[in-house]
């Protein structure tokens, strides 16, 4: 038996077809902005950097421990003090925000119920959406003065002055709770029930189900929550520029003031360095310094993602 | 096995039944009288809800010891949900509510004083998609041993399990890679082994072999006779045929939660009291 053949060319309209390659190209250059932007921010950095580079000696950068950029007759440009007032944040914060954010994502994950989860979630996500300025405001005006108020009371807890390094670090870390919590409760919440079934149906309880099967079966959506978030406290910048003051300096003791790379950044950048100056320069070394960290600890995220995922059925 | 054959004679009543719990005559072997085997699960009147639906409808059913126990019946009939009321796993469901009463060895399982996390060591289940943890074949069925604290001897007691469960032999040598390496039958039997690793009394089986292919569904129902000779066996199954093939007892239910004919599996499949069940088993619907 014969049939009519099926028409399959292009109908007479092209409306159809042009409209899908208009659409093509208005995708393709909203993708094109971003990544333009990116190349273009890359390239102004790496150019300020190499001419700061030609005045000083990338070694005396990266192992000088003495930051004296407006030290009129020798001004000195060892990076060391900030990369370690960054490092104190960094660490602080993250001492803060990983055992709490955890610990946040597996309650909200595996313990509450639906209606707790759906008024703690949001709070969080209030916490994450508060401007970093008010956290630097309430780091002086909060956490300093209780401090400093511990400071004579409890042995070996030295009297912290008005900027410290330690409101900032605390901070900070409330500041990254929620990122370590929510992409951590994502994590936690996509692991399969059939995993806590089996669990719970060879007689662990809630507890062991949580830290035994959930935990290590999300390991690599936490990690990579840590990294993020720690990546997060290294580029902080209004916050620690309020609290943690302006003063680089390598010091072991988390109550002196210190400054921060990002810190160092405000200071000159909103400040009196002419264009073209050492000072105005070192501002974009430094700027490539963050950028490598911030972009070292991303690479590493996403190793540790492809690394540790497990597939389930 | 076999030197049950004349055993039927001592009793005279039921003797529908004797072709199917050869396991248990042998096993009660020294009191020729008693053919009845001891029950372990029984259910009294029980009622599940989800929410406002009800799952299940005053479901009545003693379940013997050491003998496959097949539930069957068309999808939402409820069978996986009674499945679940024996060790509590619809605990875990925030909307499930259970009424009446479902006793193990004569202590009701939802009275207050009782741990659903002990009753779960008693009672193992093996679920119907395979979910072997990621972690290695060893850990996989030594996670029973150890959240239950039976760590002594962890290595034997794993191989042991395995033996059971028929996978010794195609993983003694990669005990350390992971259980999700494996194939879809094979995690399937880990999963047994792992639930009889701690040696619990009965393992509840819901539909588990629904996910593989006829090779590793036969290879799993050899192994669910084997079990039910030193455990146990209630499974829940889709599969007809299954059913008539591995169970001693037959439980239908039908829409709406009832359990419309609970008796041997013979008598299920030959001659059933009920014309809906006969209607379901020739498969006139479900």
């Amino acid at each position: 038996m014969s049939s009519e053949p099926i028409d399959l060319s292009r109908s007479g309209n092209d409306v159809g077809t042009i409209g899908d390659r208009v659409a093509r190209y208005v995708f393709f250059a909203c993708a094109f902005v971003t990544v333009a932007t990116t190349v273009a921010i890359i390239a102004v950095l790496v150019e300020g950097a190499i001419d700061f580079f030609s005045a000083v000696s990338i070694v005396e950068y990266l192992t000088g421990t003495n930051w004296s950029p407006r030290a009129a007759d020798d001004p000195s440009f060892g990076v060391l003090p900030l990369v370690w007032g960054t490092l104190m944040i960094t660490v602080g914060a993250a001492l803060i925000a990983v055992p709490v954010g955890t610990l946040t994502a597996i309650y909200l994950s595996e313990y509450a119920s639906p209606r707790v989860r759906s008024v703690v979630k949001p709070v969080l996500e209030i916490l994450a959406g508060i401007p970093t300025i008010v956290y630097g405001f309430f780091a002086i005006s909060f956490i300093t003065p209780i401090l400093q108020g511990l400071g004579g009371r409890v042995p070996l807890l030295p009297e912290p002055g008005t900027f410290n390094a330690a409101a900032a670090a605390i901070v900070v870390g409330i500041m990254i709770i929620p990122m370590v919590s929510s992409i951590s409760e994502d994590a936690m919440s996509s692991v399969p029930d059939s995993l806590r079934n089996a669990a719970y149906g060879l007689g662990a309880t809630k507890f062991e189900v949580s830290t035994q099967v959930v935990l290590p079966a999300s390991l690599s959506g936490i990690v990579a929550a840590y990294i993020l978030a720690v990546s997060r406290a290294i580029g902080e910048t209004m916050a620690v520029a309020l609290a943690a003051g302006a003063l680089p300096q390598l010091t072991r003791n988390p109550f002196e003031e210190i400054q921060t790379m990002t810190a160092y950044m405000v200071e000159i950048g909103t400040g009196d360095a002419s264009v073209g100056s050492i000072g105005y320069q070192s501002l974009f070394a430094i700027g490539l310094t963050l950028f490598v960290m911030t972009f070292l600890m991303n690479i590493f995220s996403m190793w540790v993602r492809s690394r540790y995922r497990e597939e389930y059925q | 096995m076999t030197a049950n054959g004349e055993a039927p004679r001592t009793v005279s009543k039921s003797a529908a039944d004797d072709q199917q719990s050869t396991a248990t005559s042998v096993d009660d072997g020294s009191l020729g009288s008693s053919r009845v085997a001891d029950p372990v699960i029984e259910s009294r009147d029980l009622d599940v809800y989800y929410g406002d639906d009800q799952a299940l409808d005053g479901i009545d059913m003693t379940i013997p010891e050491r003998q496959v126990t097949a539930l069957i019946g068309p999808s939402g009939c409820g069978k996986s949900t009674f499945l679940r009321s024996i060790n509590r796993m619809n605990d875990l469901i925030d909307i499930a509510r259970v009424d009446g009463e479902l006793s193990f060895h004569g202590k009701n399982v939802y009275d207050e004083d009782v741990d659903p996390v002990a009753l779960r060591r008693k009672i193992g289940m093996v679920f119907q998609k395979p979910n072997p943890f990621p972690k290695s074949i060893f850990d996989n069925v030594a996670y029973g041993l150890r959240v239950q604290d039976q760590d002594e001897n962890v290595e034997q007691q794993v191989r042991t399990a395995l033996e059971r469960a028929a996978l010794l032999e195609e993983v003694e040598d990669q005990l350390d890679s992971s259980g999700l390496d494996l194939s879809g039958g094979q995690q399937q039997r880990l999963c047994i082994a792992r639930a009889i690793a701690p040696d619990p009394e009965v393992i509840l089986m819901d539909e588990p072999a629904s996910a593989l292919d006829p090779v590793a569904t036969s290879k799993i129902e050899d192994l669910v006779e084997e079990l039910a000779e030193e455990y146990t066996v209630v499974i829940v199954t889709h599969n007809m045929q299954q059913a008539a093939r591995i169970s001693d007892k037959t439980a239908v239910f039908l829409t709406g939660g009832h359990l419309v004919e609970f008796d041997d599996t013979d008598k299920i499949f030959e001659n059933p009291e009920s014309d809906r069940v006969e209607d379901y088993i020739t498969g006139k619907f479900g």
